[in-house]
């Protein structure tokens, strides 16, 4: 027997039936119908790590939780995406965030156009009970064009994957582990020294302030990452 | 290399030991050593031969009571000596063929009565650098028959059958993982031996890599035979430089004799394994981890699915089981599922090798049978606690595990009961804790542990870990607040529900326990500013005085 061309599977999500085709991830398919799942680390058109937790899913019948980001959907799956449980955890996560680095949004440059920010004021976040850790971190201007600031930098790895994904120079990567994880460009080098070749991707699609223009300080400074399905919607056709 | 051919060999070692009138063992494993077993060994030899006594000096592996060390063991009277210093030497060979030196004799019979030794069956008897010596143990008698006489099938019907589990710590049934491996689609399949050993206290890997390692190598043969995979990574943690070189010796000598290469003992059967080393991150134990190491990649996990067994090292179907796991393949293969399935309690099967450590007598390596009492393993294999002192509880697991308290000490070891219990099995280490420890101090130690190795990919154990060390900090200070107390629970949750594996996932455990049997010691700490067992240094402590009942319901 052959296999199909493709195969639909159908479930529910949020009490609501739906179709899928098989190897589509709950997220996928929650937003095909226009059901909202909160992430933070994922992005259309680059690889899924599933880090941030947010997009964290209940399935019925299974005491663990399913990042919507890379789970798969099955036949007959049943999905609640917006449980008290998910609810108090997505709670705790930003408030893990907030409390991780200095994210004071008044004197940010992404105020008002900032992922993190609009996800706090979406999932209903009006304080933080933990401590913050204020830790005493660098902010790189070396590199004309652009900064980095890594007071405001949730470690997502956006930057990471654009550049070694898309842009094919992966001058960004991660150093260090744990609490004390930064990103660096090349082996740690200053960014203007490295061997960035001023694309300006990662700026676009960093969520918050850690990535910013230079030209853009004092005025109002929104992302472009929509930029990225028709970059690899061209390459596709190609 | 056939059936004959090893049993050549053996009778060759026989005759060769036939030739000696006595034989004396050196315990030479770190322990031993780091207490001069190297010296006592040059002495032995020095002395043998001035006496003209027939006698074979051989190093081994672990011999089990660390704490004793070094540890000398005399054939063919199965004499034990403790403690022994290389000036002991000229008097033990000098009572070769006479009385025992009773001074130096040491009455650990209770400690080994209760013990049975499956993988640690060779350990103080061979060599773990001659190959012969173990081929002289039945060593790679259990592959040629599973090359000439099973079928893969056969193969992992039989670890099926023997009802073993994983025993890195999670405790999934190993038949049913080789299954999994063997009929997943694709040429090139991978098998791979985790021997990233890294909880605090834990050392059973590290003591079969180093005192038995062609056991690892022939269950590794055997389990690639029976899942179809021709090339094998033993991933060793770069900390552990005496089982890199033994494993590497290991490997020549297994080439050299055709066990490992290609045509294995005149069969289609081809395999290899290289050593790659891990590079001091407690994270690379976890297997989507170790295998992006191998790699080459930052060892971060992945969320699974995939797993390893559809997708693994370079997308290809790979087979990673814990050192112990492949430790036990052999003695299975040899001797039969139903044997192996007949030791242990009802869902754990076999023997597990546990490193005893901390507030105990007799610490060191043991082996028992799952579903032992606890009380076993600490009053009569650890000959109880010391020092007048009272047993207070025993951490399992190490930083995923939990603290089992003191009244629980009729509990059977096994998966189950241990996960019931708040802890849980874990690789095996097994740190007795005496009411001179703080349960709080305890719990910020392994979440600090926690924190400093997270790999910081996922939020949750990035700085939920780092969250929970401040608030675990302040209680051991005595500025804890109940709000801190009750923010450190919600925490506890979150990244227990959350975070990306298995690292950050049984985190909070320690905590969880700790909370769920001493939660007195943590209201003592923030109520009464006071450590009950004086470990923590709060400034301004009233002395000790009982809290009130109340405070403490």
């Amino acid at each position: 027997m052959t296999e199909a061309p493709f195969e639909v599977k159908t479930l529910e999500i949020d009490g609501r039936e739906v179709s899928a085709r098989r190897g589509q991830t709950i997220l996928e398919v929650a937003r095909e119908h226009d059901i909202n799942i909160p992430t933070l680390c994922q992005m259309e058109g680059l690889s899924n790590v599933g880090a941030c937790r947010l997009c964290l899913v209940e399935i019925k019948g299974s005491n663990k939780l399913l990042p919507a980001c890379v789970a798969t959907v099955s036949e007959g799956m049943v999905v609640s995406t917006n449980t008290e449980r998910l609810q108090k955890h997505r709670h705790n996560i930003l408030e893990l965030l907030f409390a991780e680095r200095n994210h004071v949004c008044s004197v940010c440059v992404s105020n008002g156009h900032c992922e993190l920010q609009s996800m706090a004021q979406d999932q209903g976040l009006t304080h933080v009970r933990m401590p913050y850790r204020n830790p005493n971190l660098p902010v790189d201007a070396s590199h004309e064009r652009f900064t980095v600031d890594h007071n405001r930098c949730i470690l997502c790895t956006r930057c990471v994957r654009v550049c070694g994904e898309i842009e094919g120079a992966h001058v960004w990567d991660i150093m260090g582990r744990g609490i004390d994880s930064i990103v660096i460009t090349d082996l740690h080098e200053d960014w203007g020294e490295s061997s960035c070749t001023r694309c300006g991707k990662c700026v676009q699609v960093c969520p918050t302030g850690a990535l910013f223009d230079k030209s853009k300080i004092g005025s109002d400074h929104p992302k472009y990452p929509d930029f990225l399905p028709y970059l690899n919607l061209m390459r596709e056709a190609r | 290399m056939t059936i004959e051919e090893l049993e050549q060999i053996a009778k060759g070692v026989q005759l060769e030991n036939a030739k000696y009138e006595y034989e004396v063992n050196v315990c030479m494993d770190l322990a031993c050593a780091s207490q001069g077993a190297g010296l006592l060994r040059d002495a032995l030899v020095k002395r043998a031969d001035a006496s003209g006594k027939k006698v074979l000096i051989r190093k081994t592996g672990c011999m089990g009571p660390c704490s004793s060390g070094p540890l000398v063991r005399v054939d063919p009277d199965d004499t034990l000596y403790a403690k022994v210093k290389d000036s002991n030497a000229e008097a033990i060979i000098k009572s070769l063929g006479e009385k025992p030196v009773a001074e130096l004799q040491c009455d650990l019979n209770e400690h080994f009565d209760k013990q049975v030794r499956v993988v640690l069956e060779n350990a103080g008897h061979i060599d773990p650098e001659k190959i012969d010596d173990y081929i002289s143990r039945d060593g790679y008698k259990a592959l040629l028959t599973a090359l000439t006489e099973m079928t893969p099938n056969g193969v992992v019907h039989r670890i099926t059958e023997s009802g073993l589990r994983g025993r890195g710590g999670g405790g999934y049934p190993t038949g049913l993982k080789w299954g999994t491996v063997a009929k997943a689609s694709g040429d090139l399949k991978y098998v791979v031996c985790n021997g990233d050993e890294g909880d605090p206290g834990a050392f059973m890997d590290r003591s079969v890599m180093e005192g038995d390692p062609h056991r690892v190598i022939e269950g590794m043969a055997i389990a690639a035979y029976a899942v179809g995979a021709t090339k094998g990574f033993i991933y060793v943690r770069a900390e552990y430089p005496v089982a890199v070189s033994r494993l590497t010796t290991a490997l020549r000598e297994a080439r050299r004799r055709g066990l490992l290469g290609s045509g294995i003992c005149n069969t289609t059967f081809n395999f290899d394994i290289e050593i790659r080393l891990g590079a001091g991150a407690f994270v690379c134990g976890e297997e989507t981890a170790l295998l992006a190491s191998i790699e080459g990649r930052r060892g971060t996990p992945k969320p699974r699915p995939p797993y390893p067994a559809v997708s693994g090292l370079w997308g290809k179907p790979t087979l990673i089981n814990n050192v112990e796991t492949y430790a036990n393949i052999a003695p299975i293969v040899r001797s039969g599922g139903k044997w192996f399935f007949n030791m242990g309690s009802e869902r754990s099967k076999g023997t597990k090798v546990f490193a005893l450590t901390g507030r105990i007598k007799n610490t060191g390596l043991i082996e028992v049978p799952l579903g032992i009492k606890l009380w076993e393993i600490i009053d009569v294999i650890g000959g109880g606690v010391p020092g007048g002192h009272k047993l207070k509880a025993i951490q399992t697991g190490g930083p995923s595990g939990g603290c089992i308290p003191a009244d629980m000490m009729n509990l059977g070891v096994s998966y189950d009961a241990l996960m019931a219990a708040g802890s849980i099995m874990g690789s095996g280490g097994m740190i007795v804790m005496d009411d001179t420890s703080c349960m709080v101090n305890v719990a910020r130690f392994f979440v600090e542990f926690c924190m400093t190795e997270s790999c910081g990919k996922c939020i949750p154990c990035r700085a939920g870990t780092a969250q929970m060390y401040t608030l675990l900090t302040r209680i051991c200070e005595g500025t804890g607040t109940m709000d801190d107390l009750e923010l450190l629970i919600e925490l506890c949750g979150t990244v227990k529900d959350t975070s990306l594996c298995g690292l950050g996932q049984t985190a909070p455990n320690p905590v969880l326990s700790t909370l769920k049997y001493f939660k007195n010691e943590y209201l003592e700490h923030i109520v009464h500013k006071r450590c009950p067992a004086g470990v923590c240094n709060i400034a301004g402590a009233t002395a000790a005085e009982p809290a009130p009942a109340e405070v403490l319901a």
